[in-house]
């Protein structure tokens, strides 16, 4: 591991004053937040982040999970996934948000992953994890061997002819199906982000993740006021039971009116670039009878556009059946 | 009584660097009830500072990247993996390892029924089992074995001890 100074800022306006001088926020960057560690201490023990200084944001009080007056829930950046997944409005109101948690990772893990970790959370793709390897979203310009390489478990959407990284998240498939907004407080002041928008795909420049820039502190994340009567599913097919990246995995949260679809949001993880919803899933449903068929129409919809890689084609079949199956679980529900 | 870390041994995993010394950074870690004062290199994980600093050898590495659970301890009561945390971020937290649980005359529940039911065959994934299952008592867990098997999934065992180790589990929560 490379040497770091290591500070601990007094404040949220202290930690985002010392990163705005970073030269990036994306890989590479010079100065890095530290919340739960759990992707940022395992990418500098190879070597894959180097930062030169360390702010430990574990103690700034952002770690609240608090009712908002819409209805809505507020959820601190430093919120514990373990404590989100466990609140008892995630559990009432947001099951998705806290079925998708508790099927990641690990109980140790989730106790110290944060909220706005796993919005940053990084690719598992082998070659970005491997120095000796080329990597465009690591080293530029460097190429990308999972293309022609193992790419079992890259995605099949998003991707671009530099880059095909899939996103590992299971929170963020969750919080697109909710609908989550992200609040960034940087130097010229806060912004809201639709998750949808929070997420770049890699395109020309994989190495650019996100739109956060230098000195951008996510501070919390919003959700709005829950569905009533929704009926909420996170299904999620990997390689073993537990402790495993999906492969696949589905997000749905769904009304049904009279048998009848009257709302639906669609998110699919293991298969996107970044966190992917899907409106070709979701308006292929929107007011059509809940039926098996209508289910799997939807599914056709989603994955219609899927560029499969050399070993990855099986991800197409294997995405419409987990949305299927969450659809269908969601109706019986 | 304060220990004196020499952070080259911490650093052998890593590029050893002639500014280590001048970066050494003072912590106090909480260890089972007694405060250590020690002089670190910054890039010290919790868990290579309990082991070559603290010399508590119990809190074991495995992969050192998060994957096996070997090294688990508990921090302010909740189980984390201390290979993915720097001994700096937990300064002044309250950190239990293996040996603050109990002692071979006076075990922990959960050691005694590990020793009763066989819970493990070459012992080295075991006191982050152990580690495991004791906060698992305090979570919220389906009282099924299934339940349990879920919420253990962050600890392997190569020797594959796993259904006693569930047994074991099952055995104090029966009892509590």
């Amino acid at each position: 591991m490379h040497t770091f100074e290591f500070t601990r800022p007094a404040d949220p306006a202290a930690a985002i004053n010392a990163a705005a001088h970073a030269k990036t926020a994306q890989q590479g960057a010079d100065v890095r937040f530290l919340a739960g560690g759990t992707t940022l201490i395992d990418l500098m023990k190879l070597s894959v982040e180097t930062p030169a200084r360390l702010l430990d944001i574990n103690r700034l009080p952002l770690d609240t999970i608090e009712d908002m007056p819409d209805g809505g829930l507020k959820i601190g950046a430093t919120a514990r996934n373990s404590d989100l997944a466990n609140h008892a409005r995630v559990q009432r109101d947001y099951s998705v948000l806290s079925q998708a948690i508790l099927s990641g990772a690990s109980a140790q893990l989730r106790n110290m992953a944060t909220t706005a970790g796993n919005l940053l959370q990084r690719t598992r793709c082998v070659y970005f994890r491997d120095t000796a390897m080329p990597c465009n979203k690591r080293e530029p310009g460097s190429g990308c061997p999972a293309i022609t390489g193992s790419n079992r478990t890259l995605a099949i959407f998003g991707t671009s002819e530099h880059c095909i990284a899939t996103n590992p998240s299971d929170m963020c498939v969750a919080m697109a199906a909710l609908e989550a907004v992200i609040h960034v407080q940087g130097p010229q002041g806060t912004r809201a982000i639709p998750i949808g928008d929070v997420h770049l795909l890699p395109g020309n420049t994989p190495h650019r993740e996100t739109v956060l820039e230098p000195g951008d502190l996510i501070t919390h994340v919003t959700l709005p006021s829950p569905k009533q009567g929704s009926r909420q599913v996170y299904l999620k097919l990997r390689d073993r039971a537990s402790f495993e990246f999906a492969l696949a995995s589905a997000a749905v949260v769904m009304n049904l009116a009279g048998g009848n679809v009257s709302y639906v949001r669609i998110a699919l993880g293991g298969v996107g670039t970044k966190p992917w919803r899907s409106p070709e899933a979701e308006s292929a449903l929107a007011g059509k009878a809940a039926s098996a068929a209508n289910f799997r129409q939807a599914a056709e919809a989603a994955l219609r556009n899927a560029k499969p890689q050399s070993e990855n084609k099986f991800k197409i079949e294997l995405a419409k059946r987990c949305l299927t199956h969450a659809l269908q679980t969601a109706a019986n529900g | 009584m304060a220990t004196i870390f020499d952070p080259t041994v911490s650093t052998r995993a890593g590029r050893a660097e002639n500014s280590a010394n001048e970066l050494a950074v003072t912590v106090t870690l909480r260890i089972n009830g007694k405060e250590h004062s020690l002089r670190i290199d910054p890039r010290t994980t919790l868990l290579d500072c309990i082991r070559e600093s603290v010399e508590l050898t119990g809190t074991k590495k495995g992969c050192d990247h998060g994957q096996c659970g070997a090294c688990t301890v508990h921090v302010n009561g909740r189980r984390v993996v201390s290979c993915l945390s720097l001994a700096l971020v937990n300064d002044g937290e309250e950190i239990t390892t293996i040996e603050g649980l109990g002692t071979p005359a006076a075990m922990h529940p959960m050691q005694a029924a590990f020793l009763a039911c066989d819970a493990y065959q070459c012992g080295y994934c075991t006191s982050g089992q152990i580690m495991s299952a004791v906060a698992l008592l305090n979570e919220s867990c389906g009282p099924d074995d299934a339940a349990v098997k879920e919420l253990m999934s962050g600890n392997i065992c190569r020797c594959g001890a796993y259904a006693n180790i569930v047994d074991a589990i099952q055995q104090v929560r029966k009892r509590a």
